[in-house]
């Protein structure tokens, strides 16, 4: 089911990955026919996918195919107009606020901004969802929060206000947070976007040692070719609200779909020109 | 014509609606996680009240403090010199007492926790709307509501009847010392006559205003900060209308109020 992991890449290779042939596993996250609105115009229309225990799944797609829409659907902070987003086999429109409390505990995210509180510092960021659903003492939570901030590499930052941070400590800082509870399925938004080469290949290997070490299953949306590449076990190809396709890095790379070759190798798509619907834009006349 | 203001007169009664709606929900919810946080193992932090209690009410003195006593002083001037032509000077200072603790008092304190806090409520919940601050609450299994807003409604509920007592004394004394200035009395006498002029229900008049214009401030700031959208032109437009639906509702709230407590 998944690319073979490299030999050269060692943190491509997970404990607990799902096994590449034979029965699959029940997934962590199901989505069914999903179609979503804003307003008039339809932004999602009819996706289904399922992300299997252990891959990186990456969804991935131009400026306008729907992505975020997509994942703030998966995060239960929009409701589809109809379909069904199973997390850990419930639908997560169907449950009551408590059991999408216990859900929302078993699952990390990671936002395109970081999305920190600026109020805090980063130690009161990282701490902040172990005092709010343990009852851990306050010297425990310091030192679990310090040891996610070692995974990310911000040991001795946990002083600073988020203000103070750069844009690749800010997305390690909101890691560190989205970690700090163990948990099963880590949703990353954007994680290159805004990033250096360097640096977002620094979140790349960060990406690919968490899955390692933690053995956490892992969705990332993103627009980056190169990060996905690197990371995906599986990608799914996102296109104006449609999922064009899903398969493996090497499944898309040889895809003969013409938008999906468009967009991997950056071809700019030639609109046809309608005269008469340009002539009624320009003048606003029917 | 007409059809295009029916349209907008419908559309802006229904988000009227709605925006009330919304402010009654904030409400029940937070008067929920206020009561039942507890029992659910999700109490409102005491650190998070108190940190509002101090941005909305101890930081405030100052200011509250100078504009009672101005007002004050201003009252009880022109109650002086208004009623100097009808002799009865000797009549301004029961009148200063009860306008200040059944109006000026809760109406100042109100007006200034609308315009310093409301604003700054409105700005932050708005700007954390728009960092996805929000959205990382309620991903993190936390809610908004129990986080935010209840504990700067029950600040609001203690700090604003807190300030208006400060302020009906302020007001008061500065009132006390322009009239022993101008009557030739002094200010223990001003005091005595203050006591003996004000009941009880004098008082009460301007706490329970307090408490109704507290409610006003926290729902109206709150409900207009997680509305906000459209970045910072969107984040400024809210605030300011934060601070323009907050007086407005204190003043005609406390109208209404006046109305029904004065019969």
């Amino acid at each position: 089911m998944f690319r073979e992991p490299h030999a050269e890449n060692g943190a491509r290779v997970a404990t607990g990955t799902a096994p590449l042939h034979g029965d699959a596993p029940e997934p962590i996250l199901q989505v069914e026919d999903l179609v979503a609105c804003y307003g008039t115009q339809r932004v999602l229309d009819g996706i289904s996918l399922a992300i299997q225990p252990g891959e990186i799944h990456v969804i991935m797609g131009g400026s306008g195919s729907g992505k975020s829409t997509l994942l703030r659907h998966l995060l239960g902070l929009n409701r589809p107009v109809s379909g069904r987003v199973r997390l850990f086999g419930k639908d997560i429109n169907c449950i009551d606020g408590q059991q999408l409390f216990e859900l929302r505990r078993k699952t990390g995210v990671s936002f395109q901004g970081g999305a920190l509180f600026n109020s805090m510092t980063v130690g009161e960021n990282v701490c902040f969802p172990l005092r709010e659903h343990t009852r851990l003492d306050d010297r425990t939570v310091r030192i679990m929060s310090r040891m996610k901030l070692e995974v990310v590499n911000l040991a001795g930052c946990e002083d600073l206000m988020p203000a103070q941070l750069s844009g690749g400590m800010l997305k390690r800082a909101a890691l560190a947070r989205a970690i700090v509870m163990d948990p099963k399925l880590l949703f990353f938004d954007e994680p290159s976007a805004g990033l250096d080469p360097i640096v977002s290949a620094e979140l790349d290997e960060l990406i690919l040692r968490l899955r390692e070490s933690m053995n956490i299953t892992i969705l990332v949306v993103t627009h980056e070719l190169d990060s996905a590449f690197k990371i995906a076990d599986r990608i799914t190809v996102l296109d104006r609200g449609r999922i064009l396709m899903t398969g493996t890095v090497d499944q898309i790379k040889g895809s003969d779909i013409a938008r999906v070759h468009g967009l991997i190798h950056r071809i700019a798509e030639n609109e046809i020109v309608d005269v008469d619907a340009y002539l009624q834009r320009l003048t606003g006349m029917d | 014509m007409v059809r295009v203001f029916t349209e907008n007169l419908g559309r802006r009664v229904v988000g009227g609606v709605e925006e009330f709606g919304y402010g009654a929900a904030l409400l029940a919810e937070s008067l929920y996680w206020l009561t039942m946080g507890r029992f659910r193992q999700q109490p409102v932090r005491l650190a998070a009240v108190a940190a509002e209690m101090m941005r909305i009410g101890v930081y405030a003195i100052p200011v509250v403090a100078i504009l009672a006593f101005a007002n004050g002083i201003m009252m009880a001037l022109q109650g002086v010199y208004t009623l100097r032509d009808f002799g009865a000077e000797s009549q301004v200072i029961p009148g200063l007492a009860m306008s200040i603790t059944r109006e000026f008092g809760a109406l100042i304190v109100g007006i200034v926790v609308a315009g310093r806090s409301g604003s700054a409520i409105a700005a932050r919940i708005g700007a954390m709307q728009l960092s996805q601050e929000i959205d990382a609450l309620r991903v993190l299994g936390v809610n908004p509501v129990r986080h935010l807003v209840a504990p700067i409604l029950l600040a609001m509920l203690v700090m604003v009847p807190v300030l208006t007592v400060l302020a009906n004394f302020v007001a008061l004394l500065g009132g006390g010392l322009l009239c022993s200035l101008q009557l030739h009395m002094s200010l223990a006498a001003y005091a005595e006559l203050v006591v003996a002029n004000l009941g009880v229900f004098d008082l009460m008049q301007g706490l329970i205003k307090s408490l109704v214009f507290a409610v006003l401030i926290a729902l109206v700031s709150c409900s207009n900060g997680f509305a906000a959208s459209g970045g910072s032109e969107g984040l400024g437009q809210r605030t300011t209308r934060s601070v323009v639906f907050c007086i407005a509702s204190i003043v005609v709230a406390d109208m209404i109020f006046t109305f029904f407590l004065s019969r």
